[in-house]
């Protein structure tokens, strides 16, 4: 039936793409860490970015994963003002408020792509969209070896900005105790917005690993959202290693569901593990207690 | 929260039973048809969300239900669409105490609740779309077949008389809430659930039945919805659509209110064909001014329009006296 070789290989292949999962999913557990609220504008946002990748390679000619050197600071202060000036002020601070904003946000971002880029689906080839890396006999997608290595890279920055840097350290303060980080004279909303900037910056380096190799439409976040939630959900939410290695995880799951199950079939396995976690533990593999 | 009387709901139906013969044109009927379809799917969503503040992402799950139980109950087992339709909504409420049972055995609640019924309708949306009894991608076409025995009418203004039947009974259920004891444990759940168990309300009882009763009022907008179009699939009855327009339109309108759903879903429909009016047909302008909308209420209006209304009433009095 199925080789090792192809099962393997397949499972790699898994692997790679579930570290760019679960760099999505890694800003999403950040934000839910620090503003305690699933962000549904995620997905919409990861869509923003892709399509900022795309323009930059087919109008401006760069190459994709030098793209992300422009698409990341943009992301940035996009996620900055989003939440300064929308998110925060429309919520008025109340969880159900941030909820429905992010929801309201994520459709109108959605469907002003949808009216700006129609529904087409676009994609940029680059010369090494179908390279492929040989490890001893195993074949591998050269866009992937390069999403696993950056991903890695980028949590490990991540992790290096929450430890050591002071804004860092007042987001960490801010997630375990919120009005004893204001007491000390941290501003709260300032602290907010650089949480949600990070995470939509985290947006913009997965949208330049996922465009040499796959396409973008308006509605292409939504189906990477869902595959987010369940990483974070499954990792523990607001828990940095438990994206990290949920995302891996979710990848393997669903290489091994399409390789078995089929495309169209494949996907239930990551809801059907949604649901699971969601039932039995909650608070994931890393989370603690709530 | 002043609760309106029985009174003034038999005149708002009344008023709407009147629309139907006032010599509106087919496309006004059906928009109005539409109205009246979300406005039940809302007032469904309005009981979990609204009345017990559990905010379900994924009432699509209830609406599909119901639209694929009127079509292959029909088109599969000849089943009379009354009788079809009848045995959908039984089911809407199985599928609310399925899921009901689950999330709250597990204590869902906030962002949780929401993932999760966004998750079931996922499920269910993959499941039709793949599964040949259901029709598969290509999705299922009942019959043409008019008259009353079969739920289809030549006239469209009898069908808009049923649905605005269906959304009268969905007032009567939310003004029973309003009144009930069990529509007040509802409101101390959503309010203090700790407190409220403290006080010997039965959490769990109380939240099964809300989304039984909750599932079967959407799930009758589905069963009206295929009935309508006589054609479903799955990412029309399953999709994130109704789950979006079903929140949108009791949030807008007021959650947790009896007219709330009702003028929500009159409201967001109306704008939604305005925009597509003047934006000449560019994809996604109307959906976009219902996010904007959504954003503007929640930022403004927390309430809703009724509770905007009410205060706005109920201030200028005050304000004349003052002067």
């Amino acid at each position: 039936m199925y080789s090792p070789q192809i099962v393997v290989e397949a499972l790699l292949n898994g692997l790679m793409l579930g570290a760019i999962y679960a760099l999505i999913a890694l800003g999403l557990t950040l934000i839910y860490g620090v503003l305690h609220i699933v962000n549904f504008a995620h997905g919409a946002l990861l869509t923003v970015a892709m399509f900022m990748v795309w323009l930059a390679c087919a109008r401006f000619g760069l190459d994709p994963y030098l793209a992300i050197l422009f698409v990341a600071p943009a992301m940035f202060a996009l996620g900055y003002a989003l939440q300064r000036f929308i998110i925060g002020p429309a919520s008025h601070g109340k969880d159900n408020g941030i909820l429905l904003v992010t929801l309201g946000l994520s459709i109108i971002i959605e469907n002003a792509l949808l009216a700006a880029f129609q529904s087409d689906t676009r994609t940029i080839t680059t010369d090494y969209s179908f390279r492929v890396v040989e490890l001893g006999p195993l074949l591998l997608s050269f866009p992937r070896v390069v999403g696993f290595g950056v991903t890695i890279a980028t949590t490990l920055l991540l992790w290096l900005v929450l430890h050591q840097t002071d804004i860092g350290k007042a987001i960490r303060a801010v997630a375990k105790e919120k009005l004893g980080a204001s007491l000390v004279g941290i501003s709260v909303p300032h602290v907010y917005a650089m949480t949600f900037a990070i995470g939509c910056a985290c947006l913009a380096v997965a949208a330049g690993l996922l465009m040499p190799s796959f396409y973008v439409s308006p509605k292409t976040g939504a189906a990477f959202v869902l595959v987010a939630f369940t990483i974070v959900v499954l990792g523990g939410m607001g828990s940095i290693p438990g994206a990290l290695i949920g995302g891996l995880l979710i990848g393997v799951v669903e290489a091994a569901s399409s390789l078995f199950l089929g495309d169209s079939l494949g996907q239930i396995g990551i809801f059907l593990i949604f649901i699971v976690t969601l039932l039995v533990r909650p608070t994931g593999l890393f989370g603690a207690r709530a | 929260m002043t609760k309106p009387r029985l009174t003034t709901l038999a005149i708002i139906v009344a008023a709407l039973a009147v629309i139907p013969f006032a010599g509106l044109s087919g496309a006004l009927l059906n928009l109005m048809i539409l109205m009246m379809i979300i406005a039940l799917a809302a007032q469904g969503w309005n009981i979990l969300g609204g009345y017990a503040g559990l905010s379900s992402f994924g009432h699509a799950a209830f609406f599909g239900a119901g639209a694929y139980a009127m079509a292959v109950l029909q088109t599969r087992f000849g089943v009379n669409a009354w009788i079809a339709l009848v045995i959908g909504i039984a089911l809407g409420a199985l599928v609310g105490a399925f899921i009901g049972f689950l999330s709250f055995r597990s204590g869902l609640k906030g962002s949780y609740f929401a993932l999760i019924t966004l998750a079931f309708a996922e499920v269910a949306r993959i499941i039709a779309n793949s599964w040949n009894f259901t029709g598969g991608a290509a999705g299922i076409l009942i019959k043409l077949q008019t008259g009353l025995p079969y739920l289809q009418f030549s006239d469209r203004r009898y069908f808009l008389l049923i649905t605005i039947g269906f959304v009268a009974i969905g007032l009567v259920v939310s003004w029973w809430l309003e009144h009930s004891r069990f529509g007040a444990y509802l409101v101390a759940l959503r309010e203090n659930e700790q407190a409220a168990q403290a006080l010997g309300v039965d959490v769990f009882a109380v939240k099964m039945k809300a989304i039984a009763i909750s599932g079967a009022l959407t799930t009758a907008a589905g069963c009206l919805y295929a009935q309508n179009y006589l054609f479903i699939d799955a990412n029309v009855a399953f999709g994130s659509w109704i789950s979006i327009e079903a929140l949108f339109a009791a949030i807008v309108g007021g959650s947790g209110t009896v007219l709330g759903p009702l003028i929500g879903a009159i409201v967001l429909l109306s704008l939604g064909e305005l925009t597509k009016g003047v934006s000449h047909g560019i994809p996604g302008m109307d959906l976009m001014v219902f996010g904007v909308i959504l954003v503007l209420s929640v930022a403004f209006s927390p309430n809703g329009l009724v509770m905007l209304m009410k205060s706005l009433g109920l201030r200028a009095p005050s304000k004349a006296k003052e002067a």
